[in-house]
This record gives structure tokens, C-alpha cells and sequence, in this order.
């Protein structure tokens, strides 16, 4: 078990909502960023000095940029049902880590200076300054959000407390209090092309050595193109998938995958990330700025077809924004989906009949499938609302013979978030991460006990290595998390593979 | 014509301008700030039509609160149907002649006047009773509560306890229309039952009144899940595109 400095969760049978302990997470907070990851952005690198005047303009903007914004701040009724949703006030206990508690850090800003009764009455109305200690407040709970849309569902006016933070996180960006996480990343996207700062020659080297493993498995020479001008599909995965674990093992079958439909694809160098973290830090002309890499790979190598790779809020930019931020997508194949998620791509082959999977070589696993939030709740695949859920878990059948789902108050949508998401992914924030995770490794301990799951699948490079660093404080094991395109990989059976059977017959008369 | 009921004139006057321009100016201010991009709560509806009944069940039954919370939705859910019976009842202060529908709902508006009163009961005493709700809690949530529950006790008060004289009440509403003004009944209760009124017209435009307008206007909830097939940009977003 991970050695914490801090209490971790004990997991229950049944959930149980917390009674609250204000200011119990204020410590928590991510490295503040510096000069070096701020100017990149275009941010003022420290706090600038008319900090309060300048964040104060800088919502007004805001306000008439994003209707979302302004009718959230007014809307909420304090009705109490999103209070128990968030998987980091069931985790932490903390009232500012309720989505409502959260929201109010904004929004009493907000009645304070652009509402008349906060103007006049702001005891009255819960409004105050913004001072320095409430600047304090925001930087903590606004990165103690991970932007996953639970609350959006259960509230009446669907308040979606992802804007506000995000809101919040571009104000705080423009008076010089970044995070540096988030913005160092940024910045590396723009320097070299992915959120890991792997540069195109170690990108070739991976794929290389991907390939001679694949070959030395299989028999079957699968390649993994890198900056091939004309081909058909151009795939945008995570960095992560390029070598963290269980990450490459889904960009393996991705490999396989479209080897055995026949489709020449290639990776990008220059765009080889499928996040976008410009989204976290709430800020479009980043985000714009990030997905436009995409456009001109497509441009330049000639390809008809975008895929991206199993990456959660990396989809929900893609299907969501991608067409708003870098479209129009004229010059690609419009018989397809732009842009393609993976599984739709996989999905759409399993009906075809197009791939050969042999479920039993899955058999040392028994399965449960956690919905990534940013898929579930802002995303879809397929034609028809839901599809995002049905399409993996349909992969996820075809691929193994023992499935079992979680609860169903914790899948869908109204599945937990990993902890991780929204630019949480970083060690300083490990106390929230832990506890973040709780309601969902909750509700995975009871199919582990109940069903006797050993495996949990998931199809988000953050929920991955969140649940990586993550599940060993909770006693479990760390490599108990696994890509659902790994399990597509095992279970593959490549045309003119030499089967291990005769092995095994061969094992067997030998025992 | 009494002092009392031209002061009553003029607040009513007053209140309905508020109430209307205030609204009017949130709604054109919500309709006029772009929504960028495109952000449903999904699993969304992919049609025009599909959204319009997305929101309707969002208004009729509360569909997301019921998912959220079954106390606060069935306390809620009953004080909103109250009011929507109590405020048919009304209509016929209004309106001359009364229309069928209106004279049928009489009865009902009664039983909307109590279920209105029971349900803020039960959202009051959330307020005081769960700790997550109380922390949530303002001076001005509370003083709302205490607003609409007076009306609906003054106005109860006056169905069951003390009658006023409401055809003289139909007279000065019907006077307010030609710039007349008559004389209201100097009962204490309607006088009361009439200011918080007027004042809940006031406040309406300036408060979390607004999540009625807000729902409507709602990105999570009224737009249509289809970014791969229409191409969203707004008009800023769209000015950004020009600069390069």
C-alpha cells in the first residue's frame, strides 16, 4: 500500500454522505506557474499589480463572452442537489468542494460588483470583495475541480460548475496566478508538440520498438507510421500512449486494429497530443490555439480521416469543439465522422465482421468498465445519445467473456470522475487526488468483492494513470487498470497470425 | 378613493414596471451573450425538437432535480404546481369575463394555495435541517422563504379565516387598467398579502428569481448535440478567426 501523509478514504459497502468540515482541503493547492510558463500563453508571469481592478475587468469580459457564465451566476437557487455529487466532497468533506460551494466563490465576486443587490445589500446576498484571502480561496477549490460535469447533471438549470472554474482559472491566468502544471504543459505543446515534451526522433524510436514487439508476438509485421504523407486516417492520441503503462497497450491495438481493416494511417509529430489543456485553464484562444496543430498536420500529410485515441477530455474537445476551434473540415472524407473517436472506428468494424476476437484470451480477467466523465457528460459516439456508453462497453463484450458493471448510480451518466481530470494530474495535488477518487474505487471495491472483478477498463489516458498512482493507497494493485484497446489487442487474432495453440497442445502433452 | 389605495395604485404601477422591464432587460441580456461553444449535458438531444422536450420535462416535472435530490424535488415540485394553480385562481381578478377554464380551476387553486404553503415548508426546513443546505444558505434565501410563505398564509388566511371583499379587489385591478383608482378593502390581511406581492414583483428581476428566465437560457440544457455536424462558431470566436 502507498504511504500518504494524509488520512485516505476507507471504502464502505454502501456510500455515505459526509457530514461537513469547512476549510478542511484550503491547504491543498498546485505549484503556483512562473514567468517562463506564463509568457508562452501570453499571461502576465507574476501577480500584477491592480490585480483586483484588472480580474474584476476580466469577468466583466467574460460575462459577455459566455452566456453559460452569466446565467449560472444568477440562476442558482441553492436547492441542495448538487451538494452531495462531487466526488471531491464526498472524498474530502470539504463545503467549498461541494459544486454550489464552489460556484459561490465566484459568485459572490460576482453579485458583489455587477449585481445591484449586491451593490447595495451584499451582507444581504452573501457578496464580498474580492480581497486577497477570497484570490486565496479561488486558487485552491477552482484546482480542486476537475471540470466533470457530474453536478450539470443533477441540477435543475444544469449548472455546470466546469465553467465556472474554468472562468475563474482564465481570470486568475490574467492577473498572473497561474497553475504551473497546466500552463508548463501548454507550453510544451507549442514548443514541441505533445503535453510530455517527447520529441519527434524518440516518438520513431518507441513506435520502432512497438512494432519489433508486435512481430515477436504475433509473427505479423503491424506498423506504427510516424509522419507518413497520404495516408488515409491521421491518429491523435495522448503522449501517454506512447510509452506509460496501460497506455501503449491501447495504442497497440489501435496498431492492430487498423492493420487488420486495411487502413494506411499515420501519427503526427507535430501534433502528437490528443489533450488539449488550453480547456482546463479555460482560456479559448489557448485551446484554439492547440487544436489549429491539428489542422495543419491533417493539411500537410494529406490525410482524409482524423481518429483520436482513447483520451477523455482530449474527446471532448475533439467532438465537441474541434469543428468550432479548426474547422471547417471541407477537405477531409465526409462519409466519415470528423473526428472519429477510436472505439466508433473498432465498434463499427466488430459489426462488420471485420476483426477476429478471440474472447478467451481475456479469460484471466474479469471486467468492469469505468465511464471517463468528459466522454459520458459532454461527448457522444455513434449516431444515436448514449452511444458513448454502449459503443465500449459492446468492444469490451466482444473482447472478453466476463464483464460486470459498477453500480449504477456510479456509471454513465452519472459516472465519478477518476480524481485526476481537469489539470489536477500532478503530484502537488496528491491529498485531492486520493480523496477524489474515493467514490469511484468505492464502487469498484464492491464489484471486486461482489462479482469478483480483478480488472478495470477505461478509455481516458488521465483516468489510467490517475488510477495507476492512485488504487495502491486504497491496498489494490497498480496495473489492475487496463486500456480498452488492450483488451481488443489480446484478444485479436491477426490474419496469418501463428496461433500459440500448438504451443499449448504441446505444453499440455508435455505436463 | 382612499390614501391607502392610491399608494396601492401607484406600487402596483411600480412593480409591474419593474417586474417586466427588469425581466425584459435579463432576457435580452442572456439572449444577446454568445454561447461559444458547444457544451450539453450529454447523453443530449440531437434534433431542434428533441431539446424542446428535453426542456419541457425539465419544467414540467423538474427531470434533472428528481435525479438529484427526491426530497427537494418532491417539496419543490409542489410548491411550483401550487403557485401555477394558485396563479389560474388569480386570473380572475384579472381578466373580465372569466374564462371557462379559469372558473373551472376555482377549487384547485384552493388545494394550490395549501400544497404551495406545505412545500416551502419542507424547503425551509432543509435549510435549518441538513448541514450541506445550511452552509448554502444566505440571509436572502431565508427572507424569500419567509416572503412567499407569508403570501401564501395571508391569502389562505383570507380563504378560510377572514374574507375580504373581492369583488372591490376585481374592481381596483380592473381600475389599474384605465389609470383609475378605486378603493381597495382596508383589511389588514389583503393589504399585507398585496405589499409582499408587489414586493416579490420587485425583487423578482434582482434575485434567484432569475432561474426561471435562467432555465431557458440554459447552454447544458437547450442545445442541440450535434458539433460534428454543424459547425458552431460565435461571433467573437468567428472575429478571432479573421485576425489571422
Amino acid at each position: 500500500m502507498a504511504k500518504a501523509d494524509f488520512e485516505v478514504p476507507v471504502l464502505k459497502q454502501y456510500p455515505e454522505i459526509p457530514e461537513i468540515e469547512p476549510g478542511i482541503m484550503a491547504h491543498a493547492s498546485p505549484y503556483k506557474s512562473k514567468e517562463e510558463f506564463q509568457s508562452p500563453l501570453g499571461f502576465p508571469g507574476a501577480l500584477v499589480d491592480d490585480w483586483q481592478d484588472q480580474a474584476i475587468d476580466k469577468m466583466g469580459e467574460l460575462l459577455g463572452r459566455y452566456r453559460s457564465l452569466r446565467v449560472y451566476l444568477d440562476s442558482c437557487v441553492k436547492c441542495g442537489s448538487c451538494t452531495d455529487k462531487c466526488h471531491y466532497y464526498l472524498g474530502t468533506h470539504d463545503p467549498k468542494n461541494m459544486p454550489v460551494g464552489r460556484q459561490d466563490l465566484m459568485r459572490k465576486v460576482y453579485r458583489r460588483y455587477f449585481t445591484l443587490a449586491g451593490k447595495y445589500f451584499p451582507k444581504l446576498v452573501g457578496a464580498e470583495d474580492f480581497t486577497e484571502e477570497v484570490l486565496a480561496d479561488w486558487y485552491s477549490y477552482f484546482h480542486q475541480c476537475s471540470q466533470c460535469r457530474r453536478c450539470s447533471v443533477f441540477c435543475p438549470y444544469g449548472i455546470d460548475t466546469a465553467e465556472i472554474s474554468m472562468a475563474a482559472r482564465e481570470i486568475m491566468d490574467h492577473i498572473g496566478v497561474g497553475q504551473k502544471y497546466c500552463n508548463e504543459i501548454i507550453g510544451k505543446v507549442y514548443k514541441i508538440g505533445n503535453n510530455l515534451g517527447l520529441p519527434g526522433p524518440a516518438l520513431e524510436d518507441t513506435l520502432e520498438g512497438l512494432e519489433e514487439d508486435v512481430y515477436d508476438e504475433t509473427g505479423v509485421e503491424v506498423k506504427y507510421p510516424l509522419d507518413k504523407e497520404g495516408a488515409e486516417v491521421l491518429l491523435i492520441t495522448p503522449s501517454a500512449d506512447f510509452f506509460a503503462e496501460p497506455h501503449v497497450d491501447g495504442l497497440i491495438g489501435y496498431g492492430k486494429v487498423f492493420h487488420e481493416a486495411g487502413l494506411s494511417w499515420t501519427l503526427s509529430s507535430y501534433a502528437s497530443e490528443a489533450a488539449n489543456f488550453g480547456m482546463f485553464i479555460g482560456s479559448y484562444e489557448n485551446m484554439r490555439r492547440v487544436a489549429l496543430r491539428i489542422r495543419e498536420a491533417a493539411i500537410k500529410l494529406g490525410v482524409k480521416r482524423i481518429v483520436f485515441g482513447e483520451c477523455g477530455h482530449a474527446w471532448r474537445v475533439a467532438y465537441s469543439f474541434l469543428n468550432t476551434l479548426a474547422g471547417p473540415w471541407d477537405f477531409l472524407d465526409q462519409r466519415y465522422p470528423i473526428p472519429q473517436h477510436i472505439c466508433e472506428l473498432t465498434y463499427d468494424l466488430i459489426q462488420r465482421g471485420k476483426l477476429n476476437l478471440d474472447k478467451s484470451r481475456n479469460d484471466d480477467m474479469v471486467l468492469t468498465y469505468h465511464d471517463s466523465c468528459n466522454v459520458s457528460r459532454a461527448s457522444r459516439m455513434g449516431d444515436r445519445p448514449g452511444g458513448q456508453f454502449d459503443i465500449p462497453r459492446a468492444i469490451i463484450r466482444a473482447s472478453c467473456n466476463n464483464f460486470y458493471d459498477m453500480d449504477e448510480d456510479t456509471i454513465r451518466d452519472r459516472t465519478f470522475c477518476c480524481g485526476g481530470g481537469g489539470g489536477l494530474l500532478t503530484d502537488d495535488l496528491m491529498e485531492v487526488r486520493v480523496k477524489g477518487a474515493q467514490p469511484r474505487v468505492e464502487a469498484l471495491n464492491n464489484v471486486i468483492q461482489e462479482k469478483g472483478v480483478t480488472h478495470m477498463a477505461a478509455i481516458c489516458a488521465i483516468c489510467k494513470s490517475q488510477f495507476t498512482k492512485v488504487l495502491p493507497y486504497y491496498g489494490m494493485d497498480m496495473d489492475q487498470i487496463v486500456s480498452v484497446h488492450q483488451l481488443v489487442s489480446n484478444a485479436l487474432v491477426l490474419t496469418g497470425q501463428t496461433t500459440d495453440e500448438d504451443d499449448v497442445e504441446a505444453a499440455d502433452e508435455a505436463a | 378613493m382612499s390614501f391607502l389605495s392610491t399608494i396601492y395604485a401607484y406600487l402596483f404601477y411600480f412593480a409591474a414596471f419593474v417586474l417586466v422591464a427588469g425581466l425584459a432587460a435579463k432576457v435580452v441580456q442572456y439572449a444577446r451573450a454568445p454561447a461559444p461553444l458547444k457544451i450539453p449535458t450529454t447523453p443530449a438531444p440531437t434534433t431542434r425538437s428533441g431539446v424542446v422536450f428535453r426542456l419541457t420535462r425539465e419544467v414540467v416535472f423538474f427531470e434533472s432535480l428528481f435525479r438529484g435530490n427526491k426530497w427537494i424535488w418532491i417539496f419543490g415540485w409542489i410548491f411550483h404546481f401550487g403557485l401555477f394553480l394558485v396563479t389560474l385562481r388569480h386570473l380572475r381578478y384579472f381578466i373580465d369575463p372569466v374564462w371557462a377554464p379559469i372558473q373551472f380551476i376555482q377549487p384547485f387553486g384552493i388545494y394550490g394555495g395549501i400544497a404551495m404553503v406545505v412545500g416551502l415548508a419542507g424547503l425551509w426546513a432543509r435549510r435549518f435541517l441538513v448541514d450541506r443546505v445550511r452552509y448554502i444558505t444566505s440571509l436572502s434565501d431565508h427572507l424569500i422563504l419567509a416572503l412567499l410563505i407569508t403570501i401564501g398564509l395571508s391569502g389562505l388566511a383570507m380563504q378560510f379565516l377572514a374574507h375580504t371583499d373581492v369583488i372591490r379587489v376585481k374592481e381596483f385591478f380592473q381600475g389599474l387598467y384605465v389609470g383609475q383608482v378605486m378603493t381597495l378593502p382596508a383589511d389588514p390581511l389583503l393589504l399585507l398579502h398585496l405589499l409582499l406581492v408587489a414586493g416579490l414583483m420587485i425583487i423578482f428581476p434582482y434575485s434567484k428569481l432569475l432561474h426561471m428566465p435562467g432555465l431557458f437560457f440554459s447552454p447544458s440544457r437547450n442545445q442541440v448535440d450535434n458539433p460534428r455536424e454543424r459547425r458552431h462558431v460565435a461571433g467573437w470566436a468567428r472575429r478571432l478567426e479573421q485576425q489571422q
